[in-house]
């Protein structure tokens, strides 16, 4: 069995997590990759929780990444990202919106948002990118646009190149959006590059 | 694709005419995702025994037909689904239960492999989507050529799992469409019946001879120092787990191949079934008189993963993982607008006030900061808890008690429970829900909604007629944007010594025509906020509180003691107003105005 690629795609409900984790998975796929995906729908995307889970390789059997097994966290949230802390190792790579999205407890003034959430990361030598994609999203003319610029933003530390993601956005994203997604990539890309 | 989108999919290619459905995590997709091929008729039902009932007649006008729901709903289907064991069918019919291991979206996590066993059906159970397409199509032979219902068993991990299917010939029903009358095979009187129970026995020894071919159960040659025996998702685990290992796949679970269970046991030296949830595979198993091992050290409840499987029975393999750090929980909330949220807030309120909930979108109202819902058991059971606990308490439970249910679940199975509250004479409030919409599972139509499955304009149920029809006397519609006018239609109704309904009628904020719709946002004038927290209480996501020392407040003009000051986001806000009409110090208006 060849090695197994784990990507782990977190945030909140509402964010456009399984949208990127669709376009993720085909780019891998048309890569020539065998890749299965993994989400939860129902109640959790009421604001909740979200992951997405992607698995690629020569030949994938389970849908599920394993603690301690993903090499890619892509977290459209800052605490939400270290949120799933047990499933990084040490070379996982962590790329992180620094939109920060209140909970329902912080919302209501009952406790703070954490500070500095991502020291728990960084302080284990995990390398976190961090993208102002909400910023940049909405630079390129549509703040709902930010997914996009975060799988921009993770398209380097995956070996497909930029036309694989070009030809997926412009056969899988109704017409009125392309543009605006294939510059929301665009200037994700050069963000981690 | 999605394994529901693959079991769509392969309904089209395997011929299925007539299909049926009430939608549930995680099933809804297969419906909604079948809805779109052309020549197959397909309906959301108002709960899953009309629906399976309605692929049972399709089956015996001779044509294929499909019924889907989730795993509690098979519990609201099974009067048929035992009694189509028996009948058998014309047109191949196949019944999908898609099972929630880890109630990702669910109240329980009941095993469903025990109806196929209880009931006396064969089930299939695939692993992934591309498995789904596959075992479904043939499902439909399997159900015409031995003249059985056949079950059909995915789980979360493979309804909601996307990986790569192909697509496949079409097949076509080996029976013909038309009337054709078998009196001695439809008609379940105890002297049919008794003649078909025996049908169904020489049936299961039929199945019993197809499991042990290679056609559904097949053993993958490896390692035999361990050997597992495995199915659905979880013979995926296994694989990553044990890659090297000797493994009997089985894609049938019931009936289960006696020969070839036991001849693979024979040649491993330690056996280990390997399933979610119940064993059922593990007692089966055992009767055969084969020693094996399973649920002494594989869970039984929740989901498996590769890693529960590997450390699970590999104790020494457990790896060390980093530790989760310290953070608030993100549970899901009803929408910025949800009309949902007026209800709640008026009976946060009623402290004595026991409300019995239901299921759907609005069941969140039990969390915090509303925790307004007391009870929540299953579908429909609002209405008919309240009257029970009524009857138990007597008068010390009048104007106390209160049922909430959606437009949907009081279709489903709420109707009878009004009905019996009202025959016998119950002194509660229900309060229906109308949203238009069966909101949770991702907004389909439902019979109130006015629109059919395809979104064509269908005929509509008027619940208030059909509440005065069942003899409800006090019916009181309200909109329960409007705080004020919501409380005093719940106190009225509270008051009345009889069954009581109110209709609270505002439209989900995430059906189409609400989402298009411009909804002008309200917005905060900061410096009015007194601090006083009240549309906080809402617990509204486009309202935040910003926090404040006691210089900050000074700095910004406050009052010294203010401990902070709540801000709308405008972008989140769909503009209902709930907020401003809590707020006494007009820092809430509608933007422009």
């Amino acid at each position: 069995m060849g090695a197994i690629g784990n990507i782990l795609f977190s945030g909140v409900g509402g964010q456009g997590i399984l949208l990127a984790s669709e376009i993720t998975a085909y780019a891998l796929l048309s890569a020539g990759y065998d890749a299965k995906k993994s989400e939860v729908h129902g109640m959790a995307q009421r604001g909740g929780s979200v992951t997405a889970q992607l698995r690629y390789g020569d030949k994938v059997y389970s849908p599920l990444i394993e603690p301690g097994k993903a090499d890619i966290l892509i977290s459209f949230e800052m605490m939400e990202a270290a949120r799933y802390l047990p499933y990084l190792h040490k070379e996982s790579k962590v790329i992180v919106n620094t939109q920060q999205i209140k909970p329902p407890s912080v919302a209501m003034g009952q406790v703070a948002y954490p500070e500095n959430v991502l020291d728990a990361i960084t302080s284990l030598g995990i390398q976190v990118v961090t993208v102002d994609a909400f910023d940049i999203a909405r630079d390129a003319g549509e703040v709902k646009a930010a997914n996009v610029v975060m799988v921009g933003a993770m398209s380097n530390f995956l070996p497909m190149a930029v036309d694989v993601y070009e030809n997926i956005i412009n056969t899988r994203v109704p017409e009125r959006f392309r543009e605006v997604n294939l510059k929301a990539f665009s200037a994700g890309r050069q963000i981690s590059s | 694709m999605s394994g529901n989108e693959a079991i769509a999919l392969a309904a089209y290619e395997a011929g299925v005419k007539v299909a049926s459905g009430y939608p549930g995590t995680p099933s809804t997709e297969i419906m909604e995702n079948l809805s779109r091929y052309e020549g197959v008729y397909t309906e959301w039902a108002p709960n899953e025994k009309v629906g399976l009932e309605v692929a049972i007649g399709a089956s015996f006008a001779g044509v294929r037909a499909l019924a889907t729901m989730k795993h509690v709903g098979v519990n609201v289907a099974a009067d048929p689904l035992f009694t189509a064991s028996y009948t058998g069918c014309r047109g191949g019919l196949v019944v999908i239960t898609a099972d929630d291991p880890e109630m990702h979206s669910s109240q329980n996590e009941q095993d469903n492999r025990n109806y196929a066993y209880a009931a006396k059906l064969p089930m299939l159970e695939p692993s992934d989507p591309s498995e789904a397409k596959t075992l479904l199509k043939e499902a439909f032979e399997l159900s015409e050529s031995l003249d059985t219902p056949v079950l059909f068993r995915i789980t979360t991990r493979v309804a909601h799992v996307k990986g790569v299917v192909n697509k496949g010939e079409m097949k076509t029903s080996a029976a013909t469409c038309g009337i054709e009358k078998m009196p001695a095979k439809f008609v379940m009187l105890p002297g049919n019946a008794r003649n078909r129970r025996k049908v169904v026995e020489e049936r299961m020894g039929e199945l019993r001879k197809i499991a042990e071919t290679d056609a559904y159960n097949r053993v993958e040659a490896g390692d035999t120092k361990r050997g597992f025996i495995t199915g659905g998702v979880s013979y995926l685990y296994v694989k990553e787990a044990f890659p090297e290992a000797a493994v009997l796949k089985l894609g049938m679970s019931w009936p289960l191949p006696e020969e070839k269970i036991k001849a693979f046991a024979a040649t491993v030296d330690e056996l280990f079934v390997v399933e979610e949830l119940d064993p059922f595979l593990e007692h089966h198993i055992k009767s055969m008189g084969v020693t094996c091992r399973g649920k002494d050290c594989i869970p039984n409840q929740g989901e498996l993963n590769t890693a529960i499987v590997r450390n699970s029975i590999d104790a020494d393999s457990v790896p060390e993982l980093f530790a989760a750090p310290d953070l608030p929980m993100r549970p899901p909330n009803m929408c910025a607008g949800c009309p949902h949220r007026g209800v709640f807030f008026n009976l946060s309120k009623m402290k004595d006030v026991f409300v019995s909930g239901d299921i759907g979108c609005y069941t969140l109202g039990f969390l915090p900061p509303l925790s307004a819902m007391d009870s929540c058991v299953c579908m429909g059971a609002s209405v008919t808890i309240a009257h029970g606990m009524a009857k138990a308490l007597g008068d010390e439970g009048k104007g106390k008690l209160v049922s909430v249910i959606g437009d949907s679940t009081f279709i489903h199975t709420g109707i009878n429970g009004l009905i019996n509250s009202v025959y016998n004479n119950s002194a509660s409030v229900l309060i229906i829900l109308d949203n238009r919409i069966t909101a949770m599972t991702g907004q389909q139509n439902n019979p109130a909604s006015g629109c059919n499955i395809k979104g064509e304009p269908a005929n509509s149920i008027n619940l208030e007629e059909l509440c005065r029809a069942v003899g409800v006397k006090h019916v009181e519609e309200v909109n329960p944007h409007d705080i004020s006018a919501c409380r005093t239609a719940l106190k009225t109704a509270l008051e009345r010594d009889e069954m009581s309904v109110v209709i609270s009628r505002a439209p989900c904020v995430l059906i189409p025509e609400m989402k298009k719709a411009q909804h002008i946002p309200y917005l905060t004038t900061t410096e009015k906020c007194s601090g006083c927290k009240a549309c906080v209480q809402l617990g509204c996501p486009a309202i935040s509180w910003t926090p404040l020392t006691p210089e900050e407040a000074e700095a910004l003009g406050y009052k010294k003691k203010q401990k902070g000051f709540a801000v709308i986001t405008e972008v989140q806000c769909n503009g209902c107003g709930q907020c401003a009409a809590l707020c006494k110090f007009e820092a809430i208006n509608r933007k422009g105005e």
